[in-house]
């Protein structure tokens, strides 16, 4: 599972060797441990075209930036901001406010900010984009300016090098900068728990959400079930949960037990073995949640299972069981959720979608379904939970170094990792840190969306 | 002392306080030199330990006590249970203690247990057992090992010499456990083929008890009875003796292999009786206080237990008989009879030696004279019997039974008492070599 290439191509002679051939050098990305800093080095916080031209300073930009310093009463995230840099100084981190541009000559004079320090962008950097949706009520200029956004920010994370990721927090109309979601995007973006995720953007749909007491444990005191979590991306997911303060009830079929009590004891969480197809399986995770831990309060339906063949031949029976696991299992559960009364304190449900859902894959029609199922049950599924300032959500992975992707030939594996801005294949934890944070209080106002976890993966868009 | 001449008591006596079967863990059971063969018992205790503590979320948690065994154990393994306790995530300040009763182990570490949170002097325990058939502990002869301890004492090579010298070509050839028995040297299969004959127990009537306990296993397997009492272990998932799709005529085919020379038909055959196994098994037990303390489930309490031996060297009554003689005694001493029972668990280790017991309780002169009763202790409802299947069918890892026996019934009494509304309750059976058996009453909460 380990990617010999990205060693070779950082190391030694054959990393010289590598450069004079002008060989693809994927950057060894850093990864969130606890107690890890936000973020380690300047912030530069880009804010420019507001009312009174062009290179004024813009509201938004400067309520981020006195938060993200920390001066004035609130606490803030305590970060090194500025809001110009010196010639010759590195930059950690760039955010670009660009929320109340409102024709698309307004893109110009902060882009041109941007560019002046992007030579200077540390290895590892981050540039994060504050828009807000473009929407087929604004005016004509407004929602080109706005639509924009997003065709700058995708191609500037494919221009980035170094392991630096470009990511944009788009603001659906009347949702403040400050909102819980946004900052808690704007937080997850800058940070090393996005190590994976490139040229994303994010919409927040509302204000809804709350701050954590304390943003290292965001998810204290909430008890988790995590499906499928034997191994691979549902064991690092429970890990990630557990890490953030989660208690996890760890759920795989009787079959992976020996795994799932490792993990469950890695985790001090408890097991649960049972087939998540079984009709009553919703209830039975809530009973243990309930029973043993008094509450639940986040599922995610990671548990999946993949039947490839073509579609001329494809048996009924690979078919359906794919779709049985991976969609109809998931929806049974949330409606069980849904009916019990007793997943209501901003409850959260986050689903594990795959960029095959998105961009169809050959050899996985039936997997795609009921991966493309997932995201539309996610959209659907959300609005339910909304009364109890609840969400559901899809997180998209793409080529993960997993036991499923180790079984793939060597040399299309070879290229399956470096076809994306990244030049790698992301870690289980990558997707875990995509679920932990959709999972947490404070994304709130995420509402039915997918977040890809594929370092820009060149097919799916 | 006979039966009969006891007061009947109230039937749901409570003591001090109750002690709760709050659930169980095993290992699949797995047939010698099968997935487990490189297995120590260390490993497979610890693995049945962990699975529990998975289970109910004990990491790092102080348990009372821990009592465990294994029948066939490696002098190495003196402090096995505690051993396991340290290799488990169990917090190290959990003490241990290894107790062996032959084949009885693991039903009596629940019941010393129980006493003891009943008395108030644990709050939670947890009660095991463990067994490798494949990896027994071989000795050496008596001869060899005199002669490398006078060598090990020695204080000069001529010494030395001295004492290898008398070392004897048959004192070379290794010492392996059997099932023989020390003081009659017959094996355990050829005493229950002794019992089987005397009570005129037919092959057909064994045969059918074996291929109850595989239909009634892989049923409940499949019923996702086992989903929360088994993790699996090496790949292994269901018990390995277990045959789903054996047939009464596949049964009648296999050839007798204990009583062959006896005067009287041989019935006992390799599909009626328990084959050598390796597992182990873990029961947790607690106050009520302590079970709710840690929002724990209390799926029954252990209510009473009783011992009993038979004299089976002088050929008195079969080497399998005790509970024949402690059943009746423990219901006794509660006001119960057979009809009271939800459940009958007796350890399938022979199906004669079910159908012995059967019969020695249907029979009158056995109930007069040997029970101290007017008439024939009772008939046991068959359905009421080894519901989920037993031995013959999920294997006999020695002192693992007993944890399999225990956790199994209490999650079949709490989950008759949910249906019913009533509190049910059953009995457990447990043969064991040297003429012993153990036996308990659980009662749902």
């Amino acid at each position: 599972m380990t990617d010999t290439y990205l060693h070779l191509v950082n190391s030694g002679f054959t990393k010289k060797l590598a450069k004079q051939l002008g060989l693809p050098r994927p950057a060894p990305l850093r990864r969130h441990r606890a107690g890890d800093p936000l973020v380690d080095g300047p912030v530069l916080v880009i804010g420019l075209g507001g009312q009174d031209g062009a290179s004024t300073p813009q509201p938004d930009a400067d309520a981020l930036a006195q938060l993200l310093a920390g001066t004035g009463d609130t606490p803030g995230w305590d970060l090194d901001i500025h809001r110009h840099v010196a010639t010759t100084e590195t930059v950690k981190a760039v955010v670009l406010v660009l929320s109340d541009v409102e024709h698309p000559d307004g893109l110009a004079a902060p882009v041109a900010a941007l560019a002046a320090v992007l030579r200077r962008l540390a290895p590892g950097g981050r540039v994060v984009t504050i828009s807000r949706t473009s929407t087929a009520d604004d005016a004509p200029a407004v929602a080109a300016a706005r639509q924009g956004v997003d065709g700058f920010l995708r191609s500037l994370a494919k221009e980035l090098r170094g392991g630096a990721t470009a990511n944009g927090v788009v603001l659906a109309e009347g949702v403040d900068v400050l909102a819980p979601s946004a900052l808690g995007a704007l937080r997850f973006f800058l940070s090393t728990r996005s190590a994976f995720v490139d040229g994303q953007l994010l919409e927040i749909g509302s204000d809804a959400g709350t701050f954590p007491a304390d943003w290292e444990v965001p998810l204290s005191g909430r008890v988790a079930v995590v499906t499928g979590a034997a191994r691979g991306i549902g064991a690092a997911i429970a890990r990630t949960l557990a890490r953030d303060g989660a208690t996890v009830v760890v759920v795989d079929v009787p079959a992976a037990g020996e795994a799932l009590a490792r993990i469950a004891n890695e985790v001090r969480g408890t097991a649960l073995q049972l087939d998540i197809t079984a009709e009553d399986a919703g209830q039975r995770m809530l009973e243990h949640a309930l029973g043993r831990h008094g509450h639940l309060d986040i599922v995610v339906h990671n548990a999946g299972i993949t039947r490839d063949k073509l579609l001329a031949n494809m048996s009924r029976d690979r078919w359906e069981a794919v779709l049985a696991v991976n969609i109809a299992a998931q929806l049974r559960i949330n409606e069980a959720l849904l009916t019990s009364g007793d997943f209501t304190d901003q409850p959260r449900i986050v689903s594990l979608a795959s960029t095959s859902g998105i961009a169809g894959n050959r050899g996985q029609t039936n997997y795609a379904a009921s991966k493309g199922g997932v995201i539309g049950m996610a959209r659907a599924t959300a609005p339910l939970l909304a009364a109890f300032g609840g969400t559901a959500n899809a997180v998209a992975p793409g080529f993960i170094e997993t036991e499923m992707t180790a079984r793939i030939p060597a040399v299309t594996r070879q290229i399956a990792r470096r076809l994306n801005s990244l030049q790698q294949g992301g870690l289980p934890e990558d997707v875990a840190e995509a679920v932990a944070f959709l999972a947490s209080p404070a994304a709130g106002g995420v509402v039915g969306r997918v977040l890809r976890v594929c370092g820009q993966n060149l097919v799916g868009a | 002392m006979p039966a009969a001449r006891r007061e009947p008591a109230t039937p749901t006596r409570t003591p001090t306080r109750r002690a709760a079967v709050i659930g169980g863990n095993r290992l699949p059971f797995a047939k010698v030199g099968g997935p487990y063969r490189d297995s120590s018992n260390l490993d497979m205790l610890t693995a049945a330990l962990d699975g529990l503590v998975a289970r109910f979320g004990l990491q790092g948690e102080r348990i009372g006590e821990v009592a465990a065994g294994a029948v066939l154990k490696h002098s190495r393994d003196f402090n096995l249970t505690r051993e396991a306790v340290l290799s488990s995530a169990l917090a190290s300040e959990t003490p241990a203690y290894d107790l062996q009763q032959a084949c009885a182990t693991g039903l009596e570490a629940v019941v010393g247990l129980s006493n003891k949170i009943r008395l108030g002097q644990l709050d939670s325990a947890i009660a095991g057992g463990v067994d490798s058939a494949s990896d027994a502990p071989v000795a050496v002869s008596d001869g060899l090992r005199r002669a490398l301890l006078t060598f090990a004492r020695a204080r000069s090579s001529r010494h030395r010499l001295a004492a290898l010298a008398g070392v004897r070509p048959a004192d070379l050839a290794p010492s392996a456990p059997t099932t023989a028995e020390p003081r009659t040297g017959l094996s355990m299969g050829e005493h229950q083929a002794l019992t089987t004959a005397q009570w005129g127990i037919t092959r057909a009537a064994q045969d059918e008890i074996a291929l109850l306990s595989h239909q009634r296993l892989a049923a409940a397997y499949d019923a996702g009875f086992f989903d929360d009492l088994v993790t699996p272990y090496r790949g292994l998932v269901r018990d390995q003796n277990l045959r789903a799709d054996t047939s009464a005529e596949k049964l009648a085919a296999l050839r007798p292999v204990f009583g062959t020379h006896l005067p009287t038909p041989a019935t006992m055959t390799a599909g009626n009786s328990t084959p050598l196994s390796d597992g182990a098994s873990t029961v947790l037990l607690g106050s009520e206080e302590w079970a709710h303390a840690h929002a724990l489930p209390v799926l029954a309490y252990v209510v009473d237990a009783e011992v009993a031996a038979v004299d089976f060297v002088h050929g008195k009554d079969g080497l399998l008989m005790a509970p024949a003689f402690a059943v009746p005694r423990l219901l006794a001493r509660h006001g119960l009879t057979l009809a009271d029972l939800d459940f009958l668990e007796i350890h399938e280790a022979f199906a004669s030696t079910v159908l012995t017991t059967l019969a020695a309780w249907e029979d009158t002169a056995f109930g007069r004279e040997r029970l101290g009763l007017d008439a024939a202790f009772g008939t046991v409802d068959r359905n009421r019997l080894n519901v989920n299947g037993s031995s013959l069918a999920a294997g006999h890892p020695f002192a693992a039974t007993g944890g399999r026996l225990v956790a199994t019934t209490a999650k079949l009494l709490a989950a008759r008492t949910a249906e019913t509304g009533r509190p049910a309750r059953a009995l457990i059976s447990v043969c064991a070599a040297g003429g012993l058996g153990v036996t308990a009453i659980l009662e749902a909460a």
